[in-house]
């Protein structure tokens, strides 16, 4: 026997987490890295609700879930060497060229 | 408390800890190191929860293959090490918003289920592969279409954009 709030309490930690990485970093790849703790915290409930309800769906999307995070950290990383060849730096609050 | 909880409290704190690590870390590579421990540990709880198959397509995918590209993004551009130059001068409203974000789900979390009761305990039952895939292949053909062509744009993408472009 598991109970559900528990891993729902873990979860919602992992994602705070992740929120506080993506505010406190200025390394792109280290915001991505926080940003792939979001999705785990994501993909934790949706687990656990398929657990609970006895329902595969949960499953199914959790890997859907995984997928998109591999192509998101590809694509990402594509996009961070980008900037660091054309600017130098990768530092977030220094790439600023979209700024109004 | 059932072994089953136990397993699941080691891991989760273990995963949490390590989450942790992975956002304060001062030197990249170490931060990518435990970005694997929260990972597996992350994996452990989907083993505990009878979620076999994803379980071991989240220690081949993310383990494998996520932080192996997340090393080779640290490697090719300049990883300086320290506090100041990783993180933001104003972290602390970073950790503002963090905990203020934790407090809020974890007030929903008991508001709406009983934390302390037994009232959403469940058994785990394993979910077989087999299971998983007829899920996938009978009911969500569409989105499975759907994954494998972004796949491909990103594969394409990422190729476009990393590529070395002398003639332009």
């Amino acid at each position: 026997m598991i109970r559900l709030p528990l891993i729902l309490i873990f979860s919602a930690f992992l994602f705070s987490a992740g929120v506080y990485g993506v505010l406190a970093r200025r390394n792109a790849v280290m915001v991505l890295m926080a940003i792939e703790l979001m999705l785990n915290a994501v993909n934790v409930n949706l687990v656990a609700f398929a657990a609970q309800l006895g329902d595969i769906t949960g499953q199914v999307f959790a890997l859907f879930v995984i997928a998109v995070a591999a192509a998101e950290v590809g694509i990402g990383l594509a996009i961070v060497i980008l900037i660091f060849r054309n600017r130098a730096t990768i530092n977030v609050d220094e790439v600023n060229l979209l700024k109004w | 408390m059932s072994a089953q909880e136990y397993a699941f409290i080691v891991l989760a704190v273990v995963g949490s800890a390590s989450a942790i690590a992975v956002v304060t870390a001062r030197n990249v590579v170490h931060a990518a190191l435990y970005l694997v421990l929260s990972l597996l540990s992350v994996g452990g709880v989907y083993l505990v929860l009878g979620a076999e198959f994803v379980a071991w397509v989240q220690i081949l995918i993310y383990v494998g293959a996520i932080v192996i590209l997340f090393l080779f993004g640290l490697m090719l551009t300049k990883a300086p090490i320290g506090r100041d130059t990783l993180d933001n001068q104003r972290r602390w409203l970073g950790a503002l918003v963090g905990l203020g974000i934790f407090a809020g789900l974890v007030f929903m979390i008991q508001d709406a289920f009983d934390v302390r009761g037994d009232a959403w305990a469940f058994e785990p039952v394993q979910a077989t592969t087999e299971q998983v895939g007829s899920a996938m292949f009978r009911s969500y053909i569409l989105p499975f279409e759907a994954i494998s062509f972004l796949l491909l744009a990103a594969l394409i993408g990422a190729v476009v954009l990393a590529r070395k472009d002398d003639a332009a």
